[in-house]
């Protein structure tokens, strides 16, 4: 029998070619009017090539990317466990805020007088993050995690330049994310890495070892990236603080205790917040994110530029250094940050309240430690004891099967779930690392579970060839990394005729 | 709370299984004295007509430009979305999904990510182009910190038509890691001779086309003077619409292009989510930061695409990563091609043609009046004017009689006196004959 079909579509996954591939030279999918004749000024550089673009008309353009979205995988479509990603339910009452008139086309040069809704709303989304974490002030402009991160260290900087010694260590978890050391790198400083111990925490000894007065700052994530969270916090603040340095936590995983624990209360100077986790925006297919960074009373006042002030009878905006009454590092970002993005935090924020935010950290939680308790039996569970919003596996339970972490995530595919977070946290071999979220049904859970356990039996059962195999079922099955790397095609070209 | 599936019966039945008594069970890792015991002081959740309400009444207190005559650019323009764009961007498959790491779940993602950097490529006039970054200033950043690893230098020297967002925010990452950035004067009338402040130790020389002031350059002899030099040049494309009617900096010798690519497919939204773009010259690649989609074929012999050469970024070479970005502006990307899509060659390049004549008989209208001189000797859809008295007040005055009439230069630019009077003016294929009568008619008024 043909294994393939005459066109290659496989039901309703229809191949669809590159846009390049459907030109119909001077086609457009947009009328727009003639331009009055003017005499140009573009000073001799009017453009004097074409540019290469495709022309193709609107039903052609939406049936291109109706196609193209049938071939992803979303939350929308279901569990998405992804460890530290936080993948949980995009409401869509957030899309319809975020484009309301008078938000969504707002100009952000507009003079302040005509944008005060909009600075308030900035104001709001601030305030409920500085309750939340119980820390005095916030840095909304930065684009994404990492970038938080950067505006956290590099507040740390100024601030420990205006002590007079920036001192030259960053201290990083072996657990740690990787945006972590590179963004201490990208702030002038070395990075060392701090072992976990036995239990999957900071080794609170080799940590005091590695203080000293050339430390800046310790980073840590927590909970940890072993779903776990540092039960010796305090006492590492306190040894932090006390060699001068400041405690930076990375908030990727605050949806675990956001409501429950502040991190303002663990002795922590600065932290940032993916809005697009822990407050439901959309990740769209990598960005875009936002991460406003809150900060301690000892870094308040090096907050970036710009900066909404509440004056009582009206909002401001300090945009510039010059016109700022404390110490801003500088500016991080183009205008003010992701303010489509804050719209959609607020409207969740505001849905939740803080009596829901308190209970979807519990059930986030919760789902982790069901998934744990239904599997812990067949797969190998690195750490003893409860684990946050996210457990942690690694590939003892495949010894000998010959099957890997990446098969098995593979075969997960066929099934139609998405894989786990796989091969992070670097700490233990082969990691499977969970993260449910709180937006999953107990049903969606069993489910899930029962499709683990059984690709676990069929692991263990000597079934290697159908691991290494898969997926099967998808629009392509796996890709070829290394030519991809190795030769990088990168763009379209026409084929030379 | 509509967004929580799991019912009491069902916790009371998780919790037994994960062998707690309550909930506190799970989390007795956290130090007792740390754990608050109810919710903090904030208000209790709201469903969907409560929250509409709240937050329409903050839209209510602004002017939108869709309601206003208004010509704001100044780095963000107001531009007409075709209604497939926004309607195909909302679709699940796009809007909730992750990062493209499983490719063979992702092709979707992957295949708008390579088209997209082809169109980015074509428009720049460059070899390659990358998935995104986060904006024109944060893109801006990162070009200078990759032309300083490529030529192994430690100065860049920005121009005084940059924007200035885009060299503050390269002044601030550059003094947090010992790299010297030399800012020439602003230069409304693009008179700077940028090839005097290169030397030796010059890694790049960043430019904007057309420039902050609206002014359109040759830059064909400064790529020539880097070059002698052994330092890269970098163009800042901060409308990316002007690369309809205007030679690219690919053909005036640019090494890296970095631009702001909101004008296509993404609404104002106050300053963001926007997208970075940046394109460069094939040889440049491996130091390129941000996220690459490339062609490949699955075990069936099928093209299809992947992420590649992760090894420059941060989850594999950790602090020797190129950047330390993660999250990109996927969707703005995909919102950004898709509208590139819908025009096409025919579409963008008249798109291009419309936003340059309005902004032509603009200037021409305004120029005339008294107490108002045109400053850009040539311009694309955004020019300065010289006014008899402070823009910044004549701004406010225009926004009272309902008018959004441009920028005021001094708002980037406080302190310095002799720009206290220019006024940046942008006008689009939105801007209306009805629109430019009520501005002319009131800036007279104000004047």
């Amino acid at each position: 029998m043909p294994t393939r079909t005459i066109l290659g579509n496989r039901g309703l996954q229809l191949e669809q070619p590159l846009i390049f591939e459907q030109d119909s030279p001077g086609m457009s999918g947009v009328d727009l009017p003639e331009p009055d004749a003017v005499q140009d000024r573009l000073g001799g550089l009017g453009r004097k090539e074409s540019i290469g673009l495709p022309g193709l008309s609107e039903p052609q353009v939406v049936r291109h990317y109706m196609r193209l979205s049938q071939k992803n995988y979303a939350i929308d479509s279901g569990v998405y466990p992804l460890g530290s990603c936080t993948m949980k339910h995009n409401p869509r009452l957030n899309e319809k805020m975020a484009r309301l008139p008078g938000l969504s086309d707002l100009h952000p040069m507009q003079p302040v007088s005509t944008v005060q809704g909009a600075l308030e709303l900035m104001n709001l989304l601030g305030h409920w993050l500085k309750v939340l974490t119980g820390m005095p002030a916030v840095a909304l402009s930065p684009a994404a995690g990492a970038h938080g991160e950067l505006c956290g260290l590099m507040a740390v900087r100024a601030a420990l330049e205006d002590r007079g010694n920036a001192r030259k260590i960053v201290l990083v978890p072996d657990s740690a994310h990787g945006t972590n050391p590179a963004s201490a790198a990208l702030c002038g400083y070395d990075v060392r890495s701090i072992p976990a111990n036995d239990r999957g925490r900071v080794d609170l000894a080799a940590l005091k070892a590695a203080l000293n007065e050339d430390v800046a700052c310790f980073m840590l994530t927590n909970p940890n990236t072993c779903g776990l969270f540092e039960d010796e916090i305090l006492e590492i603040a306190e040894a932090v603080h006390a060699a001068g340095a400041f405690f930076y936590c990375d908030g990727a995983n605050f949806n675990a205790i956001v409501g429950r624990v502040r991190p303002g209360d663990l002795g922590i100077d600065c932290m940032h917040i993916n809005l697009h986790k822990t407050f439901s925006t959309p990740h769209g297919g990598g960005g875009p994110g936002s991460g406003p960074t809150v900060f301690s009373e000892a870094l308040a006042s090096f907050v970036p530029v710009p900066y909404v002030v509440d004056k009582g009878d009206r909002f401001d905006l300090v945009e510039e250094e010059s016109q700022s009454n404390q110490k801003p590092f500088g500016r991080m970002k183009g205008f003010h940050g992701q303010f489509g993005v804050f719209v959609r935090a607020l409207s969740y924020m505001l849905s939740m309240g803080s009596d829901g935010l308190r209970q979807a950290s519990a059930d986030a939680v919760l789902n982790a430690n069901y998934i744990a308790a239904r599997l812990n039996d067949l797969l190998t569970q690195s750490y003893d004891g409860p684990c946050m919003h996210e457990v942690l596996f690694d590939d003892r339970f495949l010894k000998d099967t010959g099957v890997s972490t990446l098969d098995f995530a593979k075969a997960m595919i066929d099934d139609g779930v998405h894989p786990m977070t796989m091969y992070f946290p670097l700490v233990v071999h082969g990691a499977l690392l969970m993260e449910p979220t709180e937006t999953e049904s107990k049903q969606a859970l069993d489910q899930f579970v029962e499709l683990i356990r059984g690709l676990a039996e069929r692991a263990q059962g000597g079934n290697e060839q159908y691991f290494k195999e898969a997926p099967r079922m998808t629009p392509r099955r796996r890709l070829d990394e290394t030519a991809a790397a190795r030769k990088p095609i990168l763009r379209w070209v026409p084929e030379a005729s | 709370m509509r967004y929580l599936p799991l019912s009491d019966a069902d916790r009371l039945e998780m919790l037994a299984a994960a062998g707690a008594s309550s909930i506190d069970d799970l989390f007795k890792d956290v130090p007792a004295s740390v754990l608050l015991d109810g919710p903090v002081d904030l208000p209790k959740a709201a469903g969907e007509m409560a929250v509409e309400r709240t937050i329409g009444a903050l839209a209510g207190k602004n002017l939108g430009t869709s309601s206003a005559p208004s010509f704001l650019g100044a780095g963000a323009y107001a531009h007409h979305v075709p209604s497939a764009v926004d309607h195909l961007i909302q679709r699940g498959e796009y809007l909730t999904s992750y990062t493209p790491y499983q490719p063979e779940i992702s092709q979707g993602t992957l295949q708008y990510l390579f088209e997209f950097q082809t169109q980015v490529a074509l428009l720049t006039g460059m070899e390659v182009a990358n998935a995104s970054l986060y904006d024109g200033a944060t893109a801006a950043a990162e070009a200078m910190l990759m032309a300083a690893r490529i030529t192994k230098r430690g100065k860049a020297v920005l121009s005084g038509g940059l924007h200035p967002h885009y060299r503050d925010v390269a002044v601030n990452q550059a003094r947090f890691m010992d790299f010297q950035v030399v800012c020439a004067d602003p230069d409304p009338l693009a008179r700077e001779d940028l090839t005097a402040l290169i030397d030796a130790e010059t890694a790049c020389v960043v430019v904007q086309n057309p420039g902050f002031f609206g002014q359109v350059r040759d830059l064909s002899a400064l790529a020539e003077a880097c070059h002698e030099a052994g330092a890269l040049l970098v163009v800042a494309v901060a409308e990316v619409v002007s690369l309809g009617a205007v030679t690219p900096p690919g053909a005036m010798g640019a090494d890296i292009v970095v631009g702001e690519g909101q004008s296509l497919g993404n609404g104002l939204s106050y300053g963001g989510p926007y997208l970075g773009l940046m394109a460069c010259r094939q040889k440049f690649l491996r130091q390129m930061p941000g996220r690459l989609a490339g062609q490949t074929v699955d075990v069936e012999g099928r093209r299809g695409w992947v992420l590649t050469l992760s090894t420059r970024e941060q989850h594999i070479r950790r602090e020797k990563a190129t950047s330390n970005i993660c999250t990109n502006s996927g969707l703005c990307a995909l919102a950004f091609t898709m509208h590139l899509t819908m025009l096409g060659e025919a579409g963008f390049t008249r798109l291009a043609r419309l936003n340059h004549a309005a902004a032509v008989k603009l200037a021409d209208r305004l120029g005339a009046l008294s107490g108002v001189e045109v400053a850009s000797d040539t311009f694309f859809n955004e020019f300065a004017l010289k006014l008899s008295k402070p823009a910044a007040q004549v701004v406010d005055d225009l926004a009272a009689k309902g008018i959004l009439g441009g920028v005021p230069v001094s708002r980037f630019y406080p302190n310095e006196a002799a720009l206290e009077n220019l006024l940046l003016v942008a006008a689009t294929e939105l801007t209306t004959d009805d629109q430019a009568d009520a501005f002319e008619a009131a800036l007279k008024e104000v004047l």
